[in-house]
């Protein structure tokens, strides 16, 4: 039974090749068919998509960018067209430093900055750490590769609802093991408010973001063909040089888009700080995506929300731009 | 060029010594050890507390933390069915990300179909914006979105606010673009040859695409379909704004556990355990098909 089952999983891959070596595969012109179908099908298969792009992403946006130009307060939730024009009124009242609202905003945007590059940096390191240990065989690999991509699957609430039990002040894991148990604090400490929220969120985040960099770098190590290695190793390369010279430099591709995915979701997360702080997040931990879902629903001021939302994207893009220029540009002369 | 010297007087002496000249050294294979286990016990700790806790007695988890239960019980898991309507979640969530998996994959197959096999006017201009949607903060069309479906609600009648519908066309296009994306690198590897001569053959466009793309390309296929679904079963922002008490997900309804005066931390993480399993199980039975797709496509 086993080598069937075998043979069914790896069937469709064998066939392809199999197929693709036979000498005897046609390359005949293509089937005509009619001019119109032939343009028209390529748009008529993209449509789904894009009408659901359209419909959740970018029709929104633009509605989300002309709301920011807006006096939109719950007076007018209704019905929002309504609400007058406050020209560039909701921008000022967000980047005016001097005043509260800026001034949070601020405080917010660099708390989610300093986070997100922890963050992004621990994830990549820890991941493609493991991804490298984990590249030859040794017995028990396959299960400490299915232990590690756990915190992937877990559903982030169930996850992080966990996290949030084990900070807990008087019953949670973390005050007994560091207070009680090793005696490192002289009384349990507040791990979900204050300052410690801050790596208690880092925690969390690195917890649960680990795994997805290493399942890239995973993915991407098996396309390095294993005679660069050995060629290495004949010119007597040790093993650190071997990744310095040859793993890190042939994974530069996937690292420029693992990062820059890394860096989006974790710039942009919502679920983490929301399930593990409520809908106020401790001063410390203030990350962006709550601070402006705050700013929005619970003074519903969704102006002001807007436009704080607006500078967002605007400031991703331009980093996002700046990124893949500056990436791009290093790529080159190593390859050419 | 500095280094070729040093790499040259080094040569002769380590090529001579090892009998493979894979042998890694003993002191990587200790500090691999002690990296692997640190990272195993960061992992697994989070894990074995929330199955620890599931089946301890109520009064184990509202004192100082225990590392194991003073008594071993299945109660929390019988009370966490009737303490919120989690089978209701439970369902609501299974029809959600159901939904959304199909579409999104079937409409996936569709666009990385056409933008793998066919050159056509805005070709770069649709890769790219469905990309860059991944960078948009949820929060900013958030509300958008809302009006947008209550609008839709009031000029037609198709309920779209509050209802699964509006839940799982949000959620579809959530992994739409990154589902497209790796779809069109593994459409890329699979031989051009291969469909040309089904068309040859007789078959239609769409004949090739399900009888020999799509059969090649399962394992990206699969691995689309696990993200798919892992997107839709875990999002909480969405989820908390655009359901009621009917159509409530998990993720907003495992909130129900903390009262006022109690949290229930051993029915919590009973609940979470719980649902937790089928995405869990799934992926981990599903994984080297992930690997493989991203091997294949989108690492490429």
């Amino acid at each position: 039974m086993s080598p069937d089952t075998a043979m069914t999983a790896t069937a469709p891959a064998a066939e392809a090749a199999a197929r693709k070596t036979s000498p005897g595969a046609e390359h005949g012109p293509r089937r005509r068919t009619g001019r119109i179908r032939r343009i028209g099908l390529p748009y008529l298969l993209l449509l789904p998509a894009l009408l659901l792009e359209l419909l959740v992403h970018l029709v929104p946006m633009v509605i989300g960018i002309v709301m920011s130009f807006k006096e939109l307060t719950q007076f007018y939730i209704r019905d929002w067209g309504a609400a007058p024009w406050a020209g560039l009124d909701n921008y000022k009242v967000s980047v005016d430093f001097d005043a509260p609202v800026g001034q949070a905003l601020l405080h917010s945007f660099f708390v989610t900055l300093a986070f997100t590059v922890l963050s992004v940096g621990l994830c990549w390191l820890i991941g493609t750490a493991a991804a490298i240990f984990m590249q030859d065989t040794f017995r028990g690999r396959g299960l400490l590769r299915a232990l590690f991509l756990v915190p992937y699957a877990l559903p982030v609430y169930a996850a992080v609802i966990t996290w949030v039990f084990m900070f807990q002040h008087d019953n949670g894991l973390v005050n007994h093991v560091l207070h009680d148990q090793l005696g490192l604090t002289d009384k349990p400490s507040f791990w979900l408010i204050g300052d410690n929220s801050f790596f208690a969120l880092l925690t969390v985040s690195v917890w649960k973001g680990w795994p997805f960099a290493f399942l890239i770098v995973m993915a991407g190590l098996q396309n390095i063909p294993r005679e660069l290695y050995e060629a290495a190793a004949l010119d007597g390369a040790g093993m650190i040089q071997q990744v310095r010279r040859i793993t890190l430099p042939s994974l530069r591709p996937v690292n420029q888009v693992l990062v820059l995915v890394l860096f989006l979701w974790t710039f942009n997360d919502f679920n983490t700080p929301f399930v593990l702080f409520g809908r106020t997040a401790p001063e410390a931990a203030d990350l962006i995506s709550v601070h402006i879902y705050q700013a929005s629903f619970v003074t519903w001021n969704f102006g002001t929300g807007s436009a704080m939302s607006v500078l967002l994207l605007l400031f991703l893009l331009v980093v996002t731009g700046v990124y893949l220029v500056f990436t791009s540009r290093q790529r080159r002369p190593s390859h050419g | 060029m500095a280094s070729s010297p040093t790499a040259a007087r080094v040569s002769p002496a380590t090529s001579t010594s090892p009998a493979s000249p894979m042998a890694p050294p003993r002191s990587f294979l200790w500090f691999r050890r002690i990296f692997l286990t640190l990272l195993t016990g960061f992992v697994m700790i989070p894990v074995y507390v929330m199955i620890s806790s599931s089946l301890k007695p109520l009064a184990d988890v509202t004192g100082t933390f225990r590392w194991l239960p003073s008594e071993l019980t299945f109660r929390p898991y019988i009370d966490i069915w009737s303490t919120v309507p989690l089978a209701r979640y439970f369902v609501n969530s299974l029809i959600v990300a159901g939904a959304a998996t199909v579409c999104s994959v079937v409409i996936a197959v569709f666009s990385a179909y056409a933008v793998s096999r066919y050159s056509f006017r805005g070709k770069r201009v649709f890769t790219v914006t469905v990309l860059s949607t991944q960078m948009f903060p949820g929060i900013l069309f958030l509300l958008p979105l809302f009006l947008i479906y209550v609008n839709i609600g009031n000029a037609t009648g198709i309920a779209l606010f509050g209802s699964r519908g509006g839940l799982i066309l949000t959620y579809l296009t959530f992994s739409l673009p990154f589902s497209i994306w790796m779809l069109i690198g593994y459409f890329d590897s699979v031989p051009r040859d291969l469909d040309e001569a089904a068309l040859v053959d007789g078959c239609g466009p769409l004949g090739a695409l399900f009888r020999v793309v799509v059969p090649a390309a399962i394992p990206g296929i699969v691995a689309v379909a696990v993200y798919a679904f892992m997107t839709a079963w875990g999002e909480v922002l969405f989820a908390s704004v655009m359901t009621n008490d009917t159509t409530r997900t998990l993720a907003v309804g495992l909130q129900g556990y903390s009262t006022l005066h109690d949290v229930y931390w051993n029915q919590i993480m009973a609940a979470s355990l719980v649902v937790s399993i089928p995405v869990v199980a799934g992926f981990l039975l599903l994984q080297r098909y992930l690997v493989a797709g991203l091997t294949a496509g989108a690492v490429k």
